[in-house]
């Protein structure tokens, strides 16, 4: 049964694409098969969030999040990563509209991080998400490129290599 | 076109999915520095520097030029192919997130359902 709805996931799996939109700008696109109102609460609640947003292949733990998803709200998140010190995410929520978009702050990098915007929009019972980063300046977009960061240190590239064979072997059920 | 575009970025992760590769771009970020100056830094000797510099070369990521006895290494000007690494990197950290996302959304709608029996 499992198997089976496994399979049937990845045949139906939605591609992600990721665009350097403008200078400034980097906007990921996924199709969920699911209404906004689902995708949403999977967005705005902590027990869920966490469940998804450190995928497990990246060898990250996810030591506490906590968040307040309403406008004026704050959210911080701390992972540690093996043989390194623990990193903390944090921002606050500038917008929160329900089942169709929210605004959030990345405040761990000093004033160089993105505001990022992610919206939902429903279709058919699919449900398009847009995440939109925006960057103060087109250098610190570049920064975070050459440095590697954009919240995640250079060395994820190492578990990416691990991610990407991963990729091929197929998901791995948890 | 594309097959090159590959090619690239399979150098490109080739040459980052080294600690000490990604640590000499890193340093190279801040500013130019010699073959000795690297060896130093990361505790190599000449020749094993000399061997992660190639790699990076052979990426496009980093360029050297030799003033006199000192090899002088930079960023290159594959910084493009970087930038393509970098996002292809990025694009798959979102479809692993978004690939647990795909459960909790199955998951939440499966539950909706025998809820909505239920009643």
């Amino acid at each position: 049964m499992d198997a089976r709805s496994e399979s049937e996931r990845t045949a139906m799996k939605n591609p992600t694409t990721v665009d350097r939109k403008s200078e400034r700008e980097l906007v990921v696109t996924r199709a969920f098969n699911g209404p906004a109102r689902i995708v949403f609460e999977a967005w705005t609640k902590a027990e869920l969030f966490q469940r998804w947003w450190v995928p497990k292949s990246l060898g990250l733990t996810l030591l506490s999040c906590e968040m307040d998803v309403r406008v004026g709200g704050t959210y911080r998140m701390v992972f540690s990563q093996k043989g390194s010190e623990p990193m903390a995410f944090f921002g606050r929520y500038l917008e929160v509209i329900p089942r169709s978009r929210i605004v959030w702050t990345n405040d761990e990098g000093g004033g160089g991080g993105p505001v990022t915007t992610a919206t939902f929009e429903e279709k058919g019972g699919k449900t398009l998400v847009v995440v939109c980063d925006v960057y103060p300046s087109k250098e610190a977009l570049d920064e975070a490129i050459s440095s590697g960061s954009t919240g995640w240190n250079s060395e994820t590239f190492e578990q990416l290599d691990e991610l990407l064979v991963t990729l091929g072997e197929g998901v791995e059920r948890s | 076109m594309v097959q090159y575009a590959k090619a690239r970025l399979d150098a490109s992760f080739a040459a980052l999915s080294d600690a000490t590769r990604r640590g000499v771009l890193e340093q190279l970020g801040c500013a130019d520095a010699s073959i000795t100056d690297l060896a130093e830094k990361f505790h190599m000797t000449l020749t094993g520097m000399k061997k992660h510099v190639g790699g990076l070369e052979q990426a496009g990521l980093v360029t050297t030029e030799k003033v006199g006895r000192v090899r002088t290494c930079r960023l290159g000007p594959g910084r493009l192919e970087k930038e393509t690494a970098w996002i292809e990197g990025y694009r798959q950290l979102w479809d692993a997130r978004f690939d647990e996302l795909d459960k909790v959304i199955e998951e939440l709608k499966s539950k909706e359902k025998s809820d909505g029996r239920k009643k």
